[in-house]
């Protein structure tokens, strides 16, 4: 099966209709967009910390993530499976890897006008600091990168099960998962093990690559371990889907 | 054409279609009978490639749908059961979705939109979300998609399921006038679907061929077959057995209203002998006619033959 871009794309866009289809996408970014700025202003003490830059508002957004995505890519095969649509989109002459690409691709770009959303933020350091752009701009890029890793969780969770609470919370443990296996109170309870496998639990810590990119720092090795973890979960939801089609 | 070779399917310990093979030629329309849980849809999930089969394979114009299940889904349209769509999305942006996936562009596009939306009259429904289209229409949706691109092969699931009866028969119309030079398949219980539409019928139970032929065919097979059904004019006593007296006749079921059932030996044509009899015995008919022949009855006959 080979991939296909324009069947990525009519894929993408219909799932993006679905999305914007009903008032509840409108709704959840705008909670999105609140909740993220009530992290930054009273959690993340944006003002008192009188710094220019936007370290404040991105701290929080892994754990933001952890509910918002999951919300998100919940939808992308559940529903499908519930209602029968698989049938049809499966016997469309699509291939799966379009299908499973095209739908992931909407979500990561429904997250992304979430966060483009919150550029007022950006207008607000700007107003009062003459901030680093260039860091803020790898902020955003890194933030929508982890999102990415994030829906491509949610993506193999949700063509799981019918259900779509059941796949959002399937999501929320195994993001969870992959966001603290890098802080030490993890890892000192993998002390037992050998010094290789703690740096590998470690390195697959969403927490702590965001962390360096959260301070503008834009690794390669950063950038391609979302990309990695990207690949390897729409992989998954291949694979799954090919055995729960028909289910 | 279709060809169908040794088709099985088993789900753990069930086996829902068993050994199943058969062809089926351009221009005809195929229906499949069978009781719920046949293997009708089994078998229809395979033909599309949607699910593969256990053993034994489908080839559709020489293409081997687990090979390329791509190239055959380009040249085919598929309504699946119940006919699932994104009810969320308008009419048209549904069928537009359709139309880019199989890779219609321009003039055409617009061509094959405005000609399917004709075709099964959605003209008044196109701006409205699917789930809030009333059975009829949704089923309607389901069959546009499948003819959006002139496909050469149809399967239909159960295509006018839940339709009202004006509504059946524009569908079997529809079914009709496409069928020329295409392969249809089209799955059904109802057995006077089968008459009116279909050029061939495979009756199956238990995922196993049981009958093949054509709908007339199957038809004489019917303990009704040749059958004559009259309603006397006045009582007679004991008519009865005065009418399972005439020669040939195997036997006679009184029904109400003073009509008569007269079954002949081997399905023969008695009509002229029974008409002279009556003549003789100056009985006045009401209404007198020759049954074709039934096909639930066949249908009754080798199902239940299986289960009992």
């Amino acid at each position: 099966m080979t991939m296909n871009a324009n069947m990525i794309k009519i894929v993408m866009q219909r799932q993006l209709y679905s999305y914007f289809a009903t008032p509840i996408a409108y709704v959840f970014i705008l909670m999105f967009l609140v909740l993220a700025g009530v992290f930054s202003f009273y959690l993340g003490h944006f003002y008192e910390k009188g710094q220019a830059d936007l370290s404040a508002f991105f701290n929080f957004h892994p754990w933001l993530y952890l509910f918002f995505m999951p919300a998100i890519a919940m939808g992308l095969w559940a529903p499908e499976r519930q209602m029968g649509t698989i049938e049809l989109l499966m016997t469309l002459p699509i291939g799966q890897i379009n299908a499973v690409i095209g739908k992931f691709l909407a979500a990561w770009v429904f997250a992304g006008i979430a966060l483009v959303l919150t550029f007022p933020m950006w207008i607000t350091v700007a107003y009062l600091g003459d901030p680093d752009n260039g860091v803020i701009l790898a902020g955003y890029v890194g933030s929508w990168l982890m999102a990415g890793g994030f829906l491509a969780i949610g993506s193999c969770m949700s063509v799981c099960s019918k259900n779509q609470i059941v796949a959002f919370i399937m999501t929320v443990v195994v993001c969870f998962i992959f966001m603290v296996s890098g802080v030490p109170m993890v890892l000192d309870s993998f002390a037992w093990a050998p010094q290789g496998m703690i740096d590998f639990i470690a390195g697959l810590s969403f927490l702590t690559r965001f962390d360096a990119i959260a301070r503008g720092v834009l690794d390669l090795r950063d950038i391609s371990y979302f990309l990695t973890m990207i690949a390897l979960w729409l992989y998954l939801t291949q694979v799954v889907l090919q055995r729960n089609k028909a289910h | 054409m279709i060809r169908v070779q040794n088709l099985t399917k088993r789900f753990e310990q069930f086996t829902a279609v068993n050994n199943l093979s058969f062809d089926v030629a351009p221009g005809e329309v195929l229906g499949f009978l069978g009781p719920n849980g046949a293997g009708k849809s089994t078998t229809m999930k395979m033909i599309t490639g949607f699910i593969e089969p256990t053993s034994g394979q489908v080839s559709v114009y020489d293409i081997n749908v687990n090979a390329d299940p791509m190239a055959v889904q380009n040249i085919m349209g598929y309504l699946p059961e119940g006919a699932p769509a994104y009810g969320e999305m308008t009419v048209l942006a549904f069928l537009q979705f359709i139309a880019d996936v199989r890779g219609l562009k321009g003039p055409l596009r617009e061509e094959r939109l405005a000609s399917v939306i004709e075709q099964v009259e959605l003209a008044s429904v196109l701006n409205k979300p699917i789930e809030t289209l009333s059975k009829g229409f949704a089923r309607r949706v389901g069959l546009a998609q499948a003819i959006m691109h002139d496909p050469k092969v149809l399967i239909l699931d159960e295509p006018t399921d839940g339709l009202d009866p004006n509504q059946k028969h524009q569908v079997r119309e529809l079914i009709k006038g496409l069928a020329q030079d295409k392969i249809v398949i089209i799955s059904t219980h109802i057995l006077e679907e089968v008459s009116a539409v279909c050029s061939r019928a495979l009756i199956i139970s238990e995922g196993k061929l049981l009958l093949d032929g054509k709908p007339d065919e199957l038809e004489r097979q019917s303990r009704h077959h040749n059958a004559i059904c009259l309603q006397l004019a006045q009582e007679h006593e004991s008519a009865q057995q005065a009418l399972a007296s005439i020669d040939k006749i195997e036997n006679v079921e009184a029904l109400p209203d003073r009509s008569f059932m007269l079954f002949p030996q081997d399905g023969q044509m008695l009509l002229p002998e029974v008409v002279r009899w009556l003549d003789d015995k100056q009985w006045e008919v009401e209404n007198i006619h020759l049954e074709k022949g039934r096909l639930d009855d066949v249908f009754r006959q080798v199902t239940r033959a299986k289960v009992v």
